[in-house]
């Protein structure tokens, strides 16, 4: 029997981005809140010290800031006439774990998604016809618009501390940024900090071919800032330790940074670790949610009652957990029907140029998650769909993030793999070359998708996730446009050589390969509860008590990185449950 | 010859006799509390408010779920001193305290036996505290504060300072006539600032310097050497009016944002200021803060002379560079500090604070620094300024000839000026960590 605790007005399972958002916000406005976070406290001073989160060995490869496999994996398949296996090495998606989530350990580049993602299904049948999508991509509208969000876009890039250069503010060009963003309100709240040299060299060759390269946004501090909570960033060192580590400098955009110190000087905000939810629960009633049961880190299993549940746990785990509480119909691709697991997507990164110079330094070791140039000149709404036959926009980009030993020794090809040859190149080759990036959207399909594995279990005994998924031809000639444009940029810039790597024809997905690590869908929003699992506030459309921020609630994914738009929907939730929901608890459509 | 004698045998028994009195007659107590209307009552939080602003759990509060309970150890020069326990329980507490015996335990450093207190008990500013103010803070003791039957541990000095008789002619040289407090400024602001400056706020306790009996040297801006900095455990609790005051510079705003949230464009506390921010300052009101800022900006005398002002450019020409063959402490403050403070130590506002010119990086004594550096410092959440900044320690990272190379360097860098330390004093204060 489980122990019950004492009720709670609201419970936040897992302490990332939306979480801590959440967390504050309903705690400024009285609301007892109690978060729940699997894994353990982080704070800068100690958990990131100087200089001892610099260990690329411990953190970037060793993922000690990772969920551990050995407590949770995923197990994958590629068709559903496969038998998915569970994981003992991921590279596409890191699961985080421990308080800030993977708000700790990311690489901060902070985007928005262009309007026409936002109502992609519309867009391209009003556009293109809806001949040009195939009978088995699942691709909607998401039932909230770009200038809905845009306020809360707006705030979000405020408490990450965003610093950049707009492009469109209220519809006004400002030739700086990037000129095909979507209108925002404001600029940035910090100025951009200025690429090194490799971003030089990458805009130079990009405008010579007609492109609209620009620096690109990212919530790492460029100066001292203080966000509207008070809560307080120093300037970046570019010691170049972002990815996969907690930032030693107080410099990225974090729940630790802009949001956790603030939520913690709330009475009513408690938060506890090493807690994991096994499962939400269901009231009597059959519309609303009745708690959480978690074991605690004695091993306990324990009740906590509470009127109203946030899911803001990591993008898989939140289906899981919808899964494990059987809150909503499980989706089945043979009848393409129910809602949780539906819609899948990864986002496409496979694609990638790298350029070697005999006669340029480019100090790799000088960097940050975000140093970086770009151009949006293939966004989605700048993209033929017709003509060029998929559905999707491709950011390019050169990003010079590190210059650590393990991960960013890139050689020429031909380069002798071990012995006299190999060092002999490390030696000549260190610090010589740039690399080039793709960066494009994925769409959904019906074959794609999440449900609970029928053989693996964790630790507790619940199946693990199962996670269907490959390639699709859309995916394929995405990524092989963005591809060939990378070569075209390469070859402007002149170098001694350069390597390729081009996504092949029928090439098959491979999870233990990094790629963006950015997963989504599983519990998407929607107009329609047939074929979404939450409506567009995020709330269930069956348990009204019950939110669900997170990339789960993507219906395919964006051409960009996710946080952006996560920190903007998770606003935007927050505004309905304060000024709505709160009020008069029911379903909000 | 005889009378010689007769004349030291008198002497002597005089002597006696006077000891005797002194240990023997009990001390006299100032004026009591003054008429008060009949049915004066305290206003709501009154009491509340003025034992934060006296930060009466700086000392009395060892364990933070017994508040006033007692028992932490407060380092003076003569030895441990353990703070009493103040709650109104009636065994171990005050809770049998009249009105006018607490007020002799504020003013005169009394308890009601006659006994005397250690003057770590800043009983020397108390003495300023209003009737009102003593009236509300006897109110909130005995009603509002939970009590709490737990003896604290006895304060055992060594020999002479464990006669506590000896305090009383102590007290007879240091002690005013004079209670409570008379407002000097004709100005309502600059008196108020003056009053939780000099009284319930005991700055001078810290920043002011004391004789050679411990006296000290001054207990408001009359006196010229009043808050012009001394130095507590090791911290320096700098100047705050002369020629090199900590504030120069400083507009009404920072001092007014350092105050409340330890932290501004120049500075971050550390030591016990950043405790007396945290536990005091940032809960005062913000007009009673203008009050302190305008006090200490209307006291600046800038006298004395000025410390000669040097480039700061040679040292960040040589950061700059980072030629391998630099001073190990320029290395190593490139290694360690560089990443957050920069070459040129400016560091960043209200984030990481400035090494160059700052008080704690020049002060005499470089203790301040020294734990700084091993220990690392965290700021308080504040409501302004809510996230808890930190620094990491160094402790585990450097030796002690290379904290005390890491010092020189800082002490010499940029526009700063101040003597070396050596590896020793670094390693005694290794072996002593700071605790607040």
């Amino acid at each position: 029997m489980a122990i019950q605790q004492k009720k709670k007005n609201v419970v936040i399972v897992g302490l990332g981005w939306t979480g801590s958002i959440v967390g504050l916000e309903l705690a400024r406005e009285g609301y007892d809140v109690l978060a729940i976070e699997r894994g353990h406290d982080r704070n800068i001073v100690p958990n990131w010290s100087y200089p001892t989160t610099a260990d690329e060995l411990k953190y970037a490869l060793r993922l000690e800031e990772m969920e551990k496999l050995s407590n949770t994996t995923v197990t994958i398949r590629r068709s559903l006439s496969d038998t998915a296996l569970p994981y003992r090495q991921l590279g596409s998606f890191l699961i985080g774990t421990g308080v800030g989530g993977c708000g700790a350990h990311w690489n901060c580049q902070t985007w928005r998604a262009h309007p026409e993602e936002f109502h992609l299904r519309s867009y391209v049948e009003k556009t293109f016809g809806e001949q040009i999508i195939p009978e088995d991509m699942t691709i909607q509208d998401w039932g909230v618009s770009y200038n809905e969000l845009e306020p809360y876009y707006d705030f979000f890039e405020k408490v990450a501390g965003v610093a950049g250069e707009a492009g469109n503010i209220k519809g006004h060009k400002t030739g700086e940024g990037n000129p095909f963003e979507a209108w925002r309100s404001n600029t940035y709240p910090m100025p951009g900090g200025g690429v090194t040299y490799h971003g030089k060299l990458f805009a130079q060759a990009a405008k010579s071919l007609g492109y609209h390269p620009f620096a690109f946004p990212a919530a790492i501090a460029t100066q001292s800032y203080t966000n509207p909570y008070g809560m307080q960033m120093g300037p970046c060192n570019y010691c170049g330790y972002c990815e996969r580590f907690g930032c030693l400098n107080y410099s990225k955009g974090s729940p630790q940074m802009c949001v956790l110190a603030a939520a913690k000087r709330h009475k009513n905000f408690q938060y506890i670790t090493r807690s994991e939810v096994l499962r939400i629960e269901k009231s009597a009633n059959g519309e609303t949610v009745s708690g959480v049961t978690y074991i605690d880190p004695e091993g306990r299993e324990i009740f906590q009652p509470a009127d109203m549940v946030v899911l803001a746990s990591f993008q898989m785990n939140n289906v899981r957990l919808l899964l494990h509480s059987a809150l909503g119909q499980p989706y089945n691709p043979q009848t393409n029907e129910g809602v949780i697991g539906r819609n899948y997507a990864y986002q496409i990164n496979v694609g990638s140029a790298t350029a070697f110079f005999k006669d340029k330094n480019f100090n790799p070791f000088i960097g940050t998650g975000a140093n970086c140039m770009a151009l949006d000149d293939f966004a989605t709404n700048r993209i033929d769909f017709a003509k060029e036959g998929f559905i999707g926009g491709v950011r390019i980009d050169c990003n010079q993030t590190n210059g650590q030993p393990n991960r960013s020794l890139p050689l020429p090809t031909g380069t002798p793999a071990w012995g006299a040859g190999w060092k002999q190149a490390i030696g000549d080759w260190y610090g010589r070359n740039l690399g080039l990036g793709l960066h494009g959207s994925c769409m959904s399909y019906r074959d794609a998708y999440l449900d609970l594995d029928p053989t693996y279990k964790d630790k507790y005994g619940r199946p693990l996730m199962r996670m269907t998924f490959n390639w699709h031809e859309n995916d394929i000639k995405l990524a092989q446009f963005g591809s060939a444009r990378q070569e075209e940029i390469v070859k402007a810039l002149n170098p001694d050589s350069y390597n390729l790597r081009r996504m092949q024809d029928n090439e098959p997905y491979d999870a233990t390969a990094y790629q963006t690590t950015h997963t989504v869908g599983g519990a998407i929003m929607g107009e329609n509860p047939q074929n979404s699992a939450l409506n567009r506030y995020l709330q269930h459309w069956d348990y009204h008590n019950l939110f669900v921020p997170g990339a789960n609630a993507y219906p395919q994914n964006l051409e960009q990185n996710p946080t952006g738009t996560v920190g903007a929907l998770t606003y935007w939730m927050v505004a309905a449950i304060k000024n709505n929901y709160l009020k008069n608890p029911r379903p909000l459509v | 010859m005889r009378f010689l004698l007769k004349l030291i045998f008198w002497l002597v028994i005089l002597g006696i006799i006077a000891v005797l009195a002194i240990i023997l007659v009990p001390a006299h107590r100032s004026r009591p509390i003054a008429q008060l209307p009949e049915n004066y009552q305290s206003a709501e939080g009154r009491g509340q408010y003025m034992a934060i602003m006296a930060d009466c759990a700086a000392c009395h509060t060892g364990n933070s779920a017994q508040p006033f309970a007692g028992g932490k150890p407060i380092d003076s020069p003569f030895g441990k001193i353990y703070a009493s326990n103040i709650t109104p329980g009636k065994r171990y507490g005050i809770g049998n305290y009249s009105l006018e015996d607490f007020s002799a335990a504020l003013r005169d450093g009394l308890r009601p036996d006659g006994s005397h207190l250690y003057p770590a008990m800043p009983y020397d500013s108390y003495r300023k505290l209003t009737d009102e103010d003593i009236v509300a803070l006897y109110d909130y003791f005995m009603h509002n504060v939970q009590p709490v039957e737990q003896p604290v541990q006895k304060t055992a000095l060594v020999f002479p300072f464990n006669q506590r008789w000896g305090i009383r002619l102590w007290n007879w040289l240091v002690l005013r006539p004079e209670t409570g407090f008379t407002p000097p400024y004709n100005n309502a602001k600059l008196d108020r600032g003056a009053y939780i400056v000099e009284g319930p706020g005991h700055c001078g306790a810290c920043h002011t310097p004391r004789d050679i009996i411990f006296r000290q040297k001054g207990f408001d801006a009359s006196s010229p050497l009043y808050l012009t900095g001394s130095a507590v455990g090791g911290w320096s609790a700098p100047d705050l009016r002369g020629a090199n005051s900590a504030l120069a510079g400083w507009t009404d705003d920072d001092l007014k944002f350092y105050l409340t949230t330890g932290r501004n464009h120049y500075s971050s506390a550390a030591g016990p200021m950043n405790f007396a921010i945290r536990e005091s300052l940032q809960y005062l009101k913000s007009e009673d803060i203008d009050a302190i800022v305008a006090y200490l900006q209307h006291i600046q005398t800038k006298a004395g002379p000025q410390q000669p002002v040097r480039d700061a450019g040679s040292t960040i020409a040589m950061l700059t560079k980072a030629e391998p063959s630099m001073p190990l402490g320029a290395r190593l403050y490139l290694d360690n500090c560089g990443a957050c403070h920069f070459v040129n130590g400016l560091g960043a506002p209200e984030v990481f604070p400035r090494l160059d010119g700052a008080a704690i990086v020049n002060a005499e004594d470089a203790a301040g620094l020294i734990y700084v550096i091993l220990q690392g410092s965290r700021l308080p959440s504040t409501a302004l300024r809510p996230e808890d900044l930190a620094m990491p320690g160094f402790a585990w990272r450097l030796s002690d000839e290379e904290v005390s190379e890491l010092v020189n360097f800082l002490r010499t860098a940029w526009t700063n000026n101040a003597a070396p330390v050596t590896a020793e004093k670094v390693a005694k204060i290794r072996a002593q960590p700071y605790v607040d």
